[in-house]
């Protein structure tokens, strides 16, 4: 008796992201799900639960067949999930959240379902103000909220995507108690993260993805280096990483305290050289963000010093960053970056740096046509910036990029880029590097971070853990710091 | 007395034209086309009044109307991805054009009119009888629209789920509710109270059908809407308030007979204030000050109101 | 060939769903479908005694679209228009009341002011969208009837008329001051001029100015546009101030050149049929000059309708309203087809390939 995956295909557009998963969780399992960022394991995850149809495979739950065309089928098979963010309505309250979606009377009474809550609560040993708005929750109680909600509707099946995001470590503590609890009662817990060390603790088993596909099952105990080759793969780091001469100082934190509504990052301090790359390491969501938008100028923060050379930026506005020579690319190519509904030739003269008040659109055109060429877009001047792929869209936003950038900030520069891309990618940062610029850059990929930072700075919830050089550290270190463990067993 | 039982009865129609607008932002579709959809419902239901003789008819067609210019409002918008404020415009031209073309027939003709009837025993009641209970089947409706509105999204089951379908689709979805069937469901039945704003006009309150009848009714309900928080209540007393300024504003008249103009038009000025300042920070702590009138002082839009719900 | 097909389609099959329409429209008022739309045009442009009634409505509509152009770019709903044209016609009334002087002189100092009125008229709403977040067009409706107001105001109380305080008019402006005509037309030729003066300013300033390409970039993205350097908010604001000239200079002309006095209807619904006109063609401005054409002449021409046919003229409005619609409807739903085209060929290469 168990929950069984058979062969899950899920693809969207030409993207795979689950690819023929097969899985078997027995009643009482405690089952980690584990894999880098994009593996497939939310995709997979929001099948089971319905909330997205796959395009074709099974799902058996004690022997029978589920038909899951929504959340609605999942929920009366007893499969409940919560999601990473946790999907509470903020301005309602805490017992509206509880009750909202629950079958019963057309009238609703409040009072059995405080009585409802109060009783799923105590059996869990959580604590809730029944008439508090969900908004003036933590993630972790938000979490807590929705785990009694599911288990309150019967759940049997609880699934859990990257649950340990944004919550303190206590009620981390609470929430393992609590996984613990439920598989002795034999219920079938899914486990989704790509924290080794929280697998480690808690999972009975595990299955590790990577590209849409289950890449191996593995018992406990675990050995964290088989995990960390399964999850990223062989990594090899290439020899020959160029090392630029470093230059003065270029940027320079001075315990900058900045947080943004999940993340806080507290008492920073850090420099980084001209010509030098800063490697951002960490899970998503544990700071990396929060502190490129600080250097950028788009957070202020609430205490500490930012300079950029010989300049205070402190509490500066966006404006003053720019012409002080730092430049962002943040993750979101489309949404952040480029303009949907306009063409390369545009997004080239908006960034173009021309003053002139008319635009010479023949030249325009032209010089789009020779930089289309010269940065290898696939794309014609009118194409527009949505119908770019990803790699062409990141070519399109390097080259934007002003000649005399001193601080070059960006998200995940080659994520979802295919090799050649990535390459190229790369090739142009490092031309940018040999000619001072100073480049910070988060990214998810251990090769990458290795490959081509001089430092790697390495985040775990808010904080920077440990600043690493590239140079003399190993993929399985990285890994083990990236998990939150401080030192290699 | 008189004088509130007046401005109670002349808030009718915008109690329901707000109350239908309230219901289907809930849900998360913005209806804009409101004021033409009031007019054309007043003329269509002050038509098929006449036509038939019965006002329930009158009322029942204005209804029909309105609410198919609210399907089409929600069909574009889930189905084709259509801006619901593009169509919302559009339909409010059409439809104000459209009761002018089909209405032209009907102008100055004497139809039926809903009969005033004095609720037995309540409207003895000193003072409150006389306020509230000597109008007619209209004005009581609207009474029963707000509290029922009230006691339908704050204290009923399938109304947690209509702010939750407003507030956050895809959590909604994800808790197993139908999000886009239900989407339909409330605008259609929101536009259908809206047809009754547009019958209360043109069957109770002026009795008759004319050009420019509903005075730009429509454009005030969306603006109370905001104003009130979407909340029940706090519409209805946006409404009620209105109409008393109103009735000072007529007063004044006779003091200032030149400012006529000016004075009657004033709300509209303290209504783009009243929207300001509810935008505020200021105004939006208020709610934590005082958690008893929460749900009256912070209620705020439905965050996913006028956006497009897609399942991946 | 094949590209034509597909660009003529959407229009195509709207057009012949709006007449389709109104021809059972028609049908169901018990009028002749062909003889309404004869009249329609022979009231219009069909007759060159007509030709200057509807150049009349052409300027203000045009006027009114072209700074729509300019909002729309910017990714806001001006539907203050409507009050703006008020508040022009209100400075420029202004204008040739009080000061005397030399025609040129007051002419052009009545469309400064206009303008000016326009732009204050349309800054308020801006203002409060980039202050305090209040949606444009909430403010801006409240603000198109409390210019009307004003109007009302002044025409009945301190500008009124010698002796008599009507509804109808305040007296009208000493004839020198009237846009100049030529001969016996009532049409001036400055208007048109400024019309179509505006038309291609704009179509200029939005194709091929950095301003225009900016301005689309904070339509399209505003976070995007942010953060390459551009500051979105007073790009929004001055696209609002630029929208209320244009639509100060429309209620000038209306007050200088048709009217010769301020009355109460002076906006004539000009301001919200040029959104209309605006929707139509597709927020590209030289394509606004002939839908305007189109729009002002069903206008003009369906005043024939109630004298000839006994029908209302609003059928003008409503056919321009269901024109509208099946544009965006037909258009939607060609754009969705091809979505689904597209990711079913996707999905198929993806399969295939797997």
């Amino acid at each position: 008796m168990a929950l069984e995956l058979r062969s899950i295909h899920k693809h969207f557009g030409a993207v795979r992201a689950n690819d023929g998963v097969t899985l078997e969780v027995q009643e009482g399992e405690l089952h980690g799900v584990l894999g880098e960022n994009g593996a497939g394991k939310s995709t997979l995850m929001k099948v089971i639960s319905g909330f997205i149809e796959a395009d074709s495979g099974e799902v058996h739950l004690h022997g029978e067949r589920l038909a899951l065309q929504s959340p609605d089928d999942a929920i009366k098979a007893g499969i409940g999930m919560l999601h990473q963010d946790p999907l509470v309505f903020l301005p309602l309250t805490v017992l509206d959240n509880f009750l909202l979606g629950s079958p019963g009377s057309f009238r609703l009474n409040r009072r059995a379902g405080e009585q409802a809550l109060r009783e799923a609560a105590d059996r869990y040993g959580f604590s809730f103000d029944p008439g508090a708005l969900a908004q003036t929750l933590t993630v972790g109680e938000r979490q807590q909220l929705e785990i009694a909600r599911l288990l309150w509707l019967g759940a049997r099946v609880l699934i859990l995507d990257e649950p340990t995001t944004g919550i303190s470590a206590a009620q981390r503590e609470k929430l393992f108690e609590i996984l613990n609890r439920l598989a002795e009662d034999g219920m079938i817990v899914l486990f989704v993260s790509h924290k080794l060390e929280e697998i480690e603790q808690l999972c009975h088993r595990a299955t590790v993805m990577q590209r849409g596909k289950v890449v191996g099952h593995v018992d406990a105990p675990f050995s964290s280096d088989q995990l960390v080759e399964m999850m990223f793969g062989d990594v090899v780091v290439s020899e020959g990483r160029p090392d630029a001469a470093l230059g003065s100082t270029v940027l320079e934190l001075d315990a900058v305290t900045v947080s943004e509504r999940l993340t806080t990052v507290e008492e920073l301090s850090l420099h980084v050289a001209a010509g030098e790359v800063l490697g951002l390491a960490g899970l998503e969501g544990s700071g990396q963000r929060t502190f490129l938008q600080a250097c950028a100028g788009l957070l202020k923060p609430k205490a500490g010093t930012i300079r950029l050379g010989d300049v205070d930026l402190t509490g500066r506005r966006y404006r003053n960053f720019l012409d002080a020579g730092v430049h962002y690319l943040p993750a979101g190519r489309l949404e952040e970056g480029l303009v949907a509904g306009m063409s390369i030739a545009e997004h080239f003269e908006l960034t173009s740096g021309n003053a002139s008040f008319f635009v010479d659109w023949n030249g325009a055109e032209a010089a789009a046509t020779r930089d289309i060429e010269h940065h290898f877009i696939k794309g014609t001047k009118e194409s527009v910036a949505e119908s770019l792929s990803g790699g062409n869209q990141q070519r399109l936003l390097l080259a934007m990029m002003p000649d005399d950038v001193r601080l070059l900030l960006m998200e995940h520069p080659t994520r979802g880029l295919d090799i050649e891309s990535a390459d190229w990618v790369w090739t142009q940062l490092l031309a940018r590097r040999e000619s001072g610029t100073a480049i910070v850059f988060a990214s998810a990929d251990l090769d990458e971070l290795l490959r081509y930072s001089d430092r790697i700075a390495v985040f775990f919830s808010g904080n920077v853990l440990r600043i690493v050089d590239a140079g003399t550290t190993t993929p399985d270190e990285l890994g083990f710091l990236i998990g939150g463990k401080e030192s290699v067993p | 007395m008189e004088v509130i039982a007046g401005i109670v009865a002349a808030a009718t129609p915008l109690v329901y034209a707000t109350i239908g607008e309230t219901i289907s932002e809930k849900a998360g579709v913005i209806n804009l086309s409101l004021d033409g959809s009031i007019l054309l419902s007043a003329m269509t239901g002050f038509a098929a009044a006449f036509v038939t003789d019965s006002v329930i008819i009158g009322y029942l067609a204005a209804m029909a109307v309105s609410a198919v210019i609210a399907l089409i409002v929600a069909v574009t918008s889930i189905e084709l991805r259509l801006n619901q404020i593009a169509v919302g415009f559009v339909l409010f031209l059409f439809a104000r054009q459209l009761a002018l073309f089909l209405g032209n027939s009907y102008v100055g003709v004497n139809g039926p009119k809903v009969p005033s009837w004095d609720i037995p025993l309540l409207s003895e009641i000193p003072f409150v009888g006389t306020v509230f209970f000597q109008h007619n089947i209209s004005v009581y409706g609207s009474f029963v629209v707000i509290f029922f509105a009230y006691w339908f999204i704050y204290r009923t089951r399938p109304g947690l789920v209509l702010q939750g379908v407003g507030e956050r689709p895809e959590a909604a979805f994800a808790r197993g509710v139908p999000v886009n069937r239900l989407r339909y469901l409330y605008t259609v039945v929101g536009g259908a109270m809206v047809g009754m704003a547009g019958a209360a006009v043109s069957l109770d309150q002026i009795a008759g059908w004319r050009e420019g009848l509903t005075t730009n009714v429509g454009w005030i309900a969306l603006a109370f809407v905001i104003f009130g928080g979407w909340h029940p209540y706090r519409v209805a007393l946006a409404c009620y308030l209105y109409r008393a300024l109103l009735f000072v504003a007529g007063e004044f008249q006779v003091q200032f007979p030149d400012l006529v103009q000016v004075l009657t038009q004033l709300p509209f000025l303290l209504m783009i204030l009243m929207i300001t300042v509810i935008n505020t920070e200021w105004f939006r702590r208020l709610g934590d000050r005082y958690p008893r009138w929460r749900n009256f002082l912070a209620s705020a839009a439905p965050s996913g109101s006028g956006q497009v719900f897609v399942r991946e | 060939m094949n590209d034509l097909v597909r660009r003529l389609r959407v229009p195509v099959v709207s057009v012949v769903l709006a007449l389709a329409a109104t021809w059972l429209l028609l049908v169901v008022v018990d009028a002749p479908p062909l003889d309404a739309l004869w009249q329609i045009w022979n009231g219009s442009l069909g007759r060159l005694s007509k030709i200057p009634d509807t150049l009349i409505a052409w300027v203000p509509l045009t006027l009114a679209a072209a700074g729509l152009i300019v909002t729309f770019q910017a990714g806001m709903w001006n539907i203050g228009v409507e009050g703006q044209i008020v508040m022009g016609a209100i400075g420029a009334a202004f204008v040739v009341r009080e000061l005397s002087g030399p025609p040129a002189v007051v002419i052009v100092a009545a469309f400064v002011v206009g303008a000016l009125f326009g732009i204050f008229w349309a800054l308020i709403p801006g203002y409060l969208r980039t202050r305090f977040g209040v949606h444009e067009i909430f403010s801006g409706v409240a603000l198109v009837f409390v210019a009307s107001a004003i109007a009302v105001y002044l025409i009945i109380g301190p500008w009124s008329r010698t002796g008599v305080a009507s509804t109808s008019g305040t007296d009208l402006f000493e004839e020198r001051y009237w846009l100049p005509t030529v001969g016996a037309d009532e049409y001036s030729w400055l208007a048109i001029l400024v019309a179509v003066a505006a038309v291609v300013a704009i179509a200029v300033l939005m194709r091929g100015t950095r301003y225009g390409l900016r301005l689309k970039a904070v339509g399209k993205n505003h976070h995007s546009a942010f953060l390459m350097g551009i500051p979105t908010n007073a790009y929004m604001l001055s696209a609002f101030a630029m929208c209320g000239a244009l639509a100060g200079i429309a209620g000038t002309v209306q007050a200088l050149g048709f009217h010769h006095k301020l009355v109460p209807s002076i906006s004539g619904n000009y301001g919200f049929l040029a959104i209309l006109v605006v929707l139509l063609a597709g927020f590209r401005a030289l394509w606004t000059a002939p839908i305007a054409l189109f729009f002002a002449a069903m206008l003009v021409g369906s005043t024939q309708l109630s004298l000839r046919l006994g029908i209302d003229s609003s059928l003008a409005g409503v056919i321009q309203g269901m024109l509208v619609l099946f544009i965006l409807v037909v258009g939607a739903w060609q754009a969705q087809r091809t979505r689904r085209l597209a990711r079913r060929a996707e999905t198929a290469t993806t399969a295939g390939g797997g």
